[in-house]
């Protein structure tokens, strides 16, 4: 920003992303590294505004579980990735956003395009069971699986599906040849129940 | 045997391992940055425990919440003391849900599926 039109066009910028979050009823957006301390943050402080909504118990409990579970995915799953229009390093987007009816979800992050497949699969196959199907997988799951190098204990998207009663939508973009874009966006119905 | 007493955190669980005193509990919130290094030495009292355990066991899990990668590790310490139950020695889970939390009730009623173990839920 060398002169004062390239200022007031960054501002003006700013005001019309200001307009754009309000429009989609966004109420927090990231883009960064996720860690522990951030996920810790942005959990408590989604709580204290939903307390403070009076939000219903189970309702906050829910997207608090879908809020960790999600950003847990990224500081574990997101795959190094540089390009000349791109730098993701363990990075991703997390977005909140909240509707009359529901709350989402939203996490974008870079993966290796051999994953496709394999995620596709598994977000298929766990969006087409029912409640018992999913109990019993993950019951299986913690039985069987072994926590990976990172602390992932493969359980994430089934406990999400568990705790909404909503399928996952997802969706894949092309960054290059090798690499995509994953983007997930989970939903947490507001009526509690 | 030593006793383990790790004071509760925003992210991980207040747990009391005494067998002096025949308590045993965790409570709390658990999403640890680090859930094997953070359950490691739990794991490691609960093993030594089970060479000599008491005539009876009860152990309370009261846990508010806790993430995917925590309930792998609570079915690893409920696999430790259903051992204990496997060679006869008396040991009873108590499961503590509040009332309105029908998720943190069936997460109980899910380990006692797969443990063998005397299960008992307690709601608050």
């Amino acid at each position: 920003m060398d002169n004062k039109k390239d200022v007031k066009g960054f501002l003006e910028f700013v005001y019309e992303f200001y307009k754009s979050m309000k429009a989609h009823e966004i109420t927090l957006v990231y883009e960064g590294e996720i860690t522990h301390q951030i996920t810790k943050a942005f959990t408590s402080l989604t709580e204290s505004n939903m307390s403070k909504d009076d939000e219903p118990n189970s309702v906050q409990r829910k997207v608090f579980h879908v809020m960790v579970e999600c950003l847990q995915n990224i500081s574990k799953h997101a795959d190094d990735f540089t390009s000349n229009e791109f730098l993701f390093s363990g990075r991703g987007i997390f977005l909140v956003s909240k509707g009359e009816n529901e709350y989402s979800v939203t996490t974008g992050n870079a993966i290796d395009n051999d994953k496709i497949e394999y995620l596709t699969e598994l977000l298929e196959n766990i969006n087409r069971m029912n409640k018992e199907e999913l109990k019993e997988l993950y019951k299986k799951q913690m039985k069987e699986g072994r926590l990976s190098e990172k602390g992932g204990a493969g359980l994430g998207f089934i406990d999400i599906k568990r705790k909404t009663n909503k399928e996952l939508e997802y969706h894949f973009l092309p960054i290059s040849d090798d690499t995509s874009f994953f983007l997930l966006t989970s939903t947490i119905s507001r009526s509690d129940n | 045997m030593e006793t383990i007493k790790i004071q509760g955190t925003e992210d991980t669980p207040k747990i009391i391992l005494d067998a002096g005193t025949e308590i045993m509990e965790i409570s709390g919130r658990s999403m640890p940055e680090d859930v094997s290094s953070f359950y490691e030495p739990v794991l490691n009292w609960l093993n030594e425990y089970a060479g000599k355990p008491n005539k009876k066991t009860t152990f309370n899990f009261k846990l508010t919440y806790f993430n995917t990668a925590s309930s792998k590790l609570l079915l690893d310490i409920l696999m430790v003391l259903e051992e204990i139950h496997e060679k006869g020695h008396d040991v009873l889970i108590r499961w503590h849900y509040p009332d309105d939390d029908e998720d943190m009730a069936e997460a109980g009623e899910e380990y006692a599926d797969i443990v063998d173990i005397p299960f008992e839920q307690v709601s608050y």
